[in-house]
């Protein structure tokens, strides 16, 4: 019997740290232990313990706390199966219902065991290939027809043919992990789950490009991720694995980690090849590209994390393989990263081709209080809030990017009638004005002056022509920015004014907020005939706006009231009225 | 308040650990960080007298990361995500939250050296949104009375004297 305990950076935040100090304590001294893994995705139900049988059955059990622990533990010293927080069996069909390559290790190995991922397969596609030509790797890397998982999709194996072209007695591959998206979070989960996937892809790269240098830039907001990635670099050199003649052959190798410092723009190849020569992270004009001169003017890559957790899995199994999962011009699968209004958020990796409403619906289970979904913001900053009616938009990069979103890295957040899309919309620009490197005017300049007219449209002070006016600037920014993060700024604006011109129209021109989510178009009142008068929302209250006493109905005075929502939150008899104009509803716990 | 010459002795011998710091500016600004808790303008003067890094070259790059501080921070460093996710999840009660129960600003230390905090862009911890991370570890699922609970304990074993458990 295997017991696997979720320990990623999710399940400490739910508290495994606690449960797993129980197991550890109860199976001390008995022939019982857990291995504690990276996250296997099922984020919505952590602590999560994943107990797989003598005959290989697996058995779940999650939201687990200290008190559930003991008693778990207990069964299982008995030797029976815990008959207490198991998941349902939907619960369970959100993995079941996956096709997992990138993340086939997650969950299910002690990421800082190089033993663990051998005997799944690890590294042998990396002795395989150690003697055979760099053509090979790259052939089947065509076949694969694996595309970039950070964002662009540009194909995989272009991307290493051009650098393997290149005659250069140092030559680079970089691994970039510096995830930034937000609301995105499988580059993390890999890193913490399955180190040595992305190391070994790394390892196929530099096979194929001619690569001696391994770099691995990665986000200083990942702490696990960073010290599970060390201890896989040096367990991997103790084996033997890299350094200097590798197996006796050839080919060394060795690998670098260097943590971000924090900036969004570093997600992009040049302006984070600038940030590991220890400048600012700033993009630069392109060609020359990368992979013609990149790290300190060398021949390198960058690859995304997701990317590099695949080519092991190719390699080992053939690009053929990979290749007929998806559709004609999107091979493969792609992991996302369901958070936001969604019953259960976590990672689903999932074939091209299936619709974002088999996600979100299918495996994710709907919308949490089952509210109506507005829509889904899929792509991060470069990418697109996409209606309900586009839900049916099957996963391909083309046709996601024919809606004007793009496929991104595969934050996918969803969004139900509480978000407001103008609201998301200034949310996005604040972002990218804020994470603008500052090299180029149109990101610069222009992020910062929609977001300004975004501002004023939240607060009721929108005007007509300031829809003319931000459309025009999306479309000149888009077309000027030097990078790709620039060009893509824009994304998020000009999909929520195309798909939802209403919201605008209604903040614009009656001062309303439908969603009642912008504060300064929000009116809060008291229902005199369902407030018993229990002082809770005057005693919340951070500006003393309400007046009244104990028994007494009492009253907000709107002059002092800045809309906080405090009273509503603790309001237990649904006495606070919220209005936007014509929209309106009464809040309050048992509402 | 450092004195200098401890200062300095801290900065050089943080700076030997590499043969080319230009290279690596980044990773030394983090390492001196690490040390001091942020980057205190004299141990950017010592880098820069030992390396020939110009001064301006220096604060350019600490400037242009999020991650570097110029200012001491709190003992516990609380950073309120303001992702996607959280933000649709209501994040900025969290930091309204943060904001009352330790009663400083954004980027303002607490008096007693305690508690600073700030707002980050994503803190990858989406499926648990709302979230912050104190000291490295994060809490999820927040609302006011959990922020509220997490802040107190922590100044109450700070109080007690105890080794403040930062666990979650």
């Amino acid at each position: 019997m295997r017991l696997l305990l979720g320990y990623g950076s999710c399940g400490i935040a739910a508290g495994t740290h606690d449960v797993a100090r129980v197991f550890d304590t109860m199976f001390d001294g008995k022939d019982l232990s857990i291995t504690r893994v990276g996250c296997n995705g099922l984020c919505f139900a952590e602590p999560l313990l994943q107990v797989v049988d003598d005959d290989g059955n697996d058995h779940y059990y999650g939201r687990i706390t200290q008190k559930d622990a003991k008693s778990i533990a207990q069964s299982l010293l008995e030797g029976t199966l815990p008959n207490q927080n198991q998941l349902s069996e939907e619960e369970v069909a959100f993995l079941t219902k996956q096709t997992r390559i990138a993340l086939r290790n997650c969950g299910l190995i002690d990421p800082e065991n190089l033993q663990d991922y051998r005997a799944k397969g690890g590294y042998t596609a990396f002795t395989k290939y150690l003697k055979a030509s760099p053509a090979d790797v790259l052939e089947e890397m065509k076949t694969s027809g694996l595309r970039g998982r950070g964002g662009a999709g540009f194909p995989t194996w272009r991307k290493w043919e051009a650098a393997a072209k290149e005659q250069s007695e140092d030559k680079y591959i970089v691994c970039n992990a510096d995830e930034g998206d937000p609301g995105a979070f499988m580059d993390r989960s890999v890193l913490e789950g399955d180190p040595h996937s992305v190391l070994e892809g790394m390892l196929l790269a530099a096979l194929a490009i001619g690569a001696n240098h391994g770099l691995i830039y990665a986000r200083a907001e990942y702490p696990l991720a960073i010290k599970r990635l060390q201890t896989a670099i040096d367990t991997l050199k103790e084996a033997g694995l890299t350094g200097k003649h590798i197996l006796g052959t050839s080919f060394s190798f060795d690998f670098k980690l260097m943590k971000g410092a924090g900036a969004f723009v570093c997600g992009e190849e040049t302006a984070l090849l600038a940030s590991l020569e220890g400048g600012r992270g700033m993009p630069r004009t392109k060609p020359p590209f990368p992979a013609q001169k990149g790290y300190k003017g060398k021949p390198s890559n960058i690859n995304n994390v997701e990317t590099l957790a695949n080519v092991p899995w190719i390699l080992e199994n053939g690009g053929a393989a990979y290749a007929r999962l998806g559709t004609e011009d999107s091979k493969g699968t792609k992991v996302f990263a369901l958070a936001g209004r969604v019953k259960r958020g976590g990672l689903v990796e999932v074939p091209m081709g299936l619709t974002l409403r088999q996600v979100v619906f299918d495996i994710c289970g709907g919308i949490l209080d089952d509210k109506p979904i507005k829509g889904v913001q899929i792509g991060g900053p470069s990418g697109g809030c996409l209606p309900e009616h586009l839900l049916d938009t099957p996963i391909d990069y083309k046709s996601i990017s024919a809606t004007g979103a793009i496929m991104g890295s595969g934050g996918l957040v969803v969004m139900d009638t509480d978000s407001c899309m103008v609201d998301m919309a200034r949310f996005f620009m604040d972002f990218t004005s804020k994470e603008s490197c500052g090299k180029c005017v149109p990101c610069r300049v222009g992020t910062t002056a929609m977001k300004e007219i975004l501002d004023k449209i939240v607060e009721g002070n929108g005007k007509p022509e300031d829809l003319e006016t931000l459309k025009t600037m999306g479309e000149s920014i888009r077309a000027s920015a030097l990078c790709g993060l620039g060009n893509s700024a824009p994304n998020p604006v000009l999909t929520t004014m195309r798909y939802f011109p209403e919201e605008y129209e209604a903040h614009i021109s009656e001062g309303r907020c439908p969603a009642l989510k912008c504060t300064a178009l929000l009116h809060y009142e008291i229902l005199p005939d369902k407030c018993i008068g229990c002082t809770l929302c005057r005693r919340a209250c951070p500006t003393n706006a309400i007046a009244g006493e104990v028994k007494k109905t009492h009253v907000i005075n709107s002059d002092a009231c800045i809309a906080c929502g405090s009273c509503a939150q603790v309001c237990r008899y649904g006495a606070v009225l919220v209005t936007s104009g014509k929209a309106q509803k009464e809040v309050g716990l048992h509402a | 308040m450092e004195l200098l010459v401890d200062l300095q002795q801290k900065t050089s011998a943080t700076l030997q650990k590499y043969p080319e710091p230009k290279d690596a500016l980044i990773s030394v600004l983090q390492d001196v960080q690490e040390v001091f808790g942020y980057l205190p303008e004299d141990a950017l003067r010592c880098i820069a007298a030992e390396t020939g890094i110009a001064a301006s070259q220096l604060t350019g790059v600490a400037s242009f990361y999020a991650q570097f501080r110029m200012e001491k921070p709190g003992k516990y460093q609380i950073m309120v995500c303001m992702g996607t996710a959280c933000h649709v999840n209501k994040g900025e009660r969290v930091a309204d939250a943060v904001r009352e129960f330790t009663g400083v600003e954004e980027g303002e230390t607490t008096p007693d050296g305690l508690f600073s905090w700030e707002e980050v862009a994503c803190l990858g911890c989406c499926s648990l949104s709302p979230v912050m991370m104190i000291n490295g570890t994060a809490y999820g699922k927040l609302d006011k009375d959990k922020v509220k609970k997490i802040i107190n304990d922590l100044r109450n074993a700070e109080k007690g004297g105890e080794g403040a458990c930062v666990c979650s």
